[in-house]
């Protein structure tokens, strides 16, 4: 088999890709694409939960915090406003936890920008959380 | 290689077939099969349960422009309620958001009033909120059930599912519903961190307190209310307060005649005078 102009078209493909791919390699080459993020989980609640009781947990285990939280506070939301349900039991855990988001997650994680906006913002998502429920208050941290 | 049609047929059925059942076990994966589903929730031991939750209402009891003042603001405190003021300190109707508020007689009961009844009847402020209706036409028309009926006669809503379209201001014919225009928070003086606020373009209105319900605790504004001037409780019950008065002596309610059946009685001739 002969591809005539072989040279040529492969030459062009190849400035192609490197044109393509610019953003992430330049990214990566620059190191910023590769930093990720670190959600921390150091609040004074969650410090006093953690002497309390001997370790850290949430309303579920980490991973599937981690992966499912959208979907929990959905389903917290319709069972709390249609259904007056408050109370939800852990699978993990076993403990009842408060169906709520500024009087359940935020009385712990009280500090969203480092714990919410840490990863929201590396996935360049936007939850409209915020437009009404009403944030913790948190000292303005100087920019490191 | 060659193959002919029937087979290319077979091989493309059986892996589009393939496709779809693992994107669908992989989309089903994930909450379903850690076993946490039906999710183990309950209600809180505290709270107020009723078949059908209605107000009576008493301005007999009102005695002076602080007591209706404090009852406003203790609902409008708890929920977040913006204060829009024009530069004059005047309220800006246009942006105003009611949860509870005071009409005259007139205004309150159309068709009902006369021109030779008592100046204090005429003259008297009326609360006026949300009637919690049987039949609630706001949630007759909501196309998305942001706003819906609860087992207990509530009539309620979810802010989050809200797309603004404002069918239900259309709808209600007692004018319980606000729009929010602008962005509430800026206006919101004390802010209350257990209760969300709004955001621009949702339709908002009195929720009879249901997040109170659930924790036990009586709406907002019977607590701040004078003793009797607004009364709370489960009609359905035959031993309630509620039933009582209705049963009892005269109450009226907000134009009855349209078949929303407002849950909000008001009692008349109550108290000093008759």
């Amino acid at each position: 088999m002969k591809i005539y102009d072989g040279g040529k078209i492969f030459l062009g493909l190849l400035v192609f890709v490197a044109i393509a791919t610019f953003p992430f390699t330049f990214n990566m080459v620059m190191g910023k694409g590769t930093k990720t993020p670190e959600p921390k989980t150091d609040t004074p609640a969650i410090q006093e939960y953690e002497k309390v009781n001997g370790k850290k947990e949430c309303v579920e285990s980490k991973e599937f915090m981690r992966t499912e939280h959208m979907q929990l506070l959905n389903n917290w939301r319709d069972s709390v406003v249609r259904d007056y349900n408050r109370g939800y039991m852990s699978n993990t855990n076993g403990k009842r936890f408060n169906m709520s988001l500024q009087n359940g997650c935020m009385q712990c994680h009280s500090n969203k920008k480092k714990f919410c906006d840490e990863c929201h913002n590396y996935m360049a998502v936007k939850p409209y959380c915020w437009d009404c429920h009403i944030q913790p208050e948190e000292k303005e941290e100087a920019k490191s | 290689m060659s193959m002919d049609r029937r087979k290319f047929l077979k091989i493309a059925g059986i892996s589009s077939i393939l496709g779809f059942g693992a994107s669908v076990a992989s989309a089903t994966h994930t909450i379903w099969q850690k076993g946490l589903y039906p999710p183990q929730v309950d209600k809180n031991k505290e709270a107020l349960t009723a078949k059908r939750w209605a107000m009576v209402v008493d301005m007999s009891k009102f005695k002076t422009e602080e007591d209706v003042k404090k009852v406003v603001s203790a609902c409008h405190q708890t929920h977040n309620v913006p204060d829009f003021r024009n530069p004059d300190d005047s309220v800006n109707r246009k942006d105003e958001i009611k949860w509870i508020w005071q009409a005259s007689y007139e205004r309150a009961f159309p068709g009902q009033d006369n021109k030779y009844m008592s100046e204090h009847m005429k003259e008297m402020p009326f609360f006026v909120l949300c009637n919690h209706c049987d039949n609630p036409p706001c949630v007759r028309v909501c196309p998305t059930k942001a706003t819906f009926k609860l087992a207990d006669g509530i009539t309620m809503q979810d802010m989050h599912r809200c797309i603004g379209c404002r069918f239900c201001m259309a709808a209600c014919p007692y004018g319980a519903r606000s729009f929010n225009w602008r962005d509430p928070l800026p206006f919101i003086k004390n802010v209350n961190k257990t209760y969300p606020a709004r955001t621009k373009g949702v339709v908002e209105k009195c929720t009879f307190c249901s997040e109170r319900l659930s924790e036990g605790k009586i709406p907002a504004c019977v607590e701040a209310a004078p003793q009797g001037g607004l009364l709370f409780g489960d009609m359905e019950d035959p031993n309630s307060e509620v039933r009582a008065i209705v049963s009892n002596k005269y109450t009226i309610r907000r134009k009855p005649d349209l078949g929303t059946g407002p849950a909000i009685y008001y009692l008349i001739g109550g108290g000093d005078h008759a």
